[in-house]
């Protein structure tokens, strides 16, 4: 698009494309993409609560695959995409509800935060679920 | 910024574009205030469950607490997936058609799945008769 044909006064929305990456831009964008991310889990999840209802042989079938290295590491994404969507959407409750945290440099660390949450937690969670219980 | 956007007829109705917004968004926040709470249950007790295999899980999920939490979790993060997923389906997919029927096959993936995993925790608490 050349741009100066643009006629239009209202504003146009900024495309993906366009926008330099920072890091409001990139949680912004992460929290959709976690949040598809776990919709895919929880077809998992459903699956694992179906076979348990369905019996031993369904359970043994969903457990192999949850326990097979591929399983395990989609698991692993999974857990840090919910926490990550977690820690981020509770952002976005603060700042709907509260309204704190709107000033630039406190919203950009906010951001890096939630992003160490994620991976951060859901590796701390993973070695206690292999190693303590 | 003292344009005013609105049309004069949008203005008179005093609606937003699609007269739903305002609704969805509050819908969108209240679940995730339950998820909020829920979800850090839920991965604890998946984590629990699961660790003692098929007999494991069966007594686990046949605590009355277990059962009951879990549903409210399966119905708290179903709502919000149909909801989150509605909004990226409108945002992206424009084509006629394919819009509308990737906005259904969304609402039905979520029902049935809410249906069958929330019927499944209800047979294994009552079958385990506690």
């Amino acid at each position: 698009m050349s741009g100066s044909e643009w006629t239009d006064p209202r504003p146009m929305s900024p495309h993906l494309q366009v926008w330099k990456w920072h890091w409001t831009m990139a949680s912004s964008i992460f929290h959709r993409v976690s949040g598809v991310g776990n919709y895919l889990g929880a077809l998992l999840v459903s699956a694992w609560l179906i076979a348990l209802a369905s019996g031993a042989e369904a359970y043994g079938a969903v457990e192999a695959v949850m326990l097979h290295p591929v399983g395990q590491i989609l698991l692993f994404f999974w857990l840090v995409s919910v926490l990550f969507h977690l820690a981020n959407g509770l952002r976005h409750l603060i700042w709907d509800g509260p309204k704190a945290g709107f000033d630039p440099k406190v919203a950009s660390m906010w951001s890096i935060v939630n992003f160490a949450f994620g991976i951060v937690a859901a590796a701390i969670i993973w070695s206690l679920a292999t190693n303590l219980f | 910024m003292t344009t005013n956007f609105k049309t004069p007829t949008a203005a008179a109705r005093g609606l937003g574009s699609a007269k739903s917004g305002t609704g969805h968004h509050i819908k969108q926040r209240v679940s995730a205030i339950a998820l909020l709470f829920l979800v850090p249950w839920f991965l604890y007790a998946v984590i629990a469950a699961s660790r003692g295999g098929f007999d494991g899980a069966t007594v686990w999920l046949a605590q009355p607490w277990n059962a009951i939490l879990m549903i409210l979790t399966l119905g708290a993060a179903f709502y919000h997936m149909r909801l989150g997923m509605q909004v990226i389906i409108e945002d992206y997919i424009h084509k006629a058609g394919m819009k509308q029927g990737l906005l259904i096959l969304n609402t039905f993936v979520c029902v049935g799945l809410f249906t069958a995993t929330a019927l499944s925790v209800l047979k294994v608490w009552i079958s385990a008769g506690l």
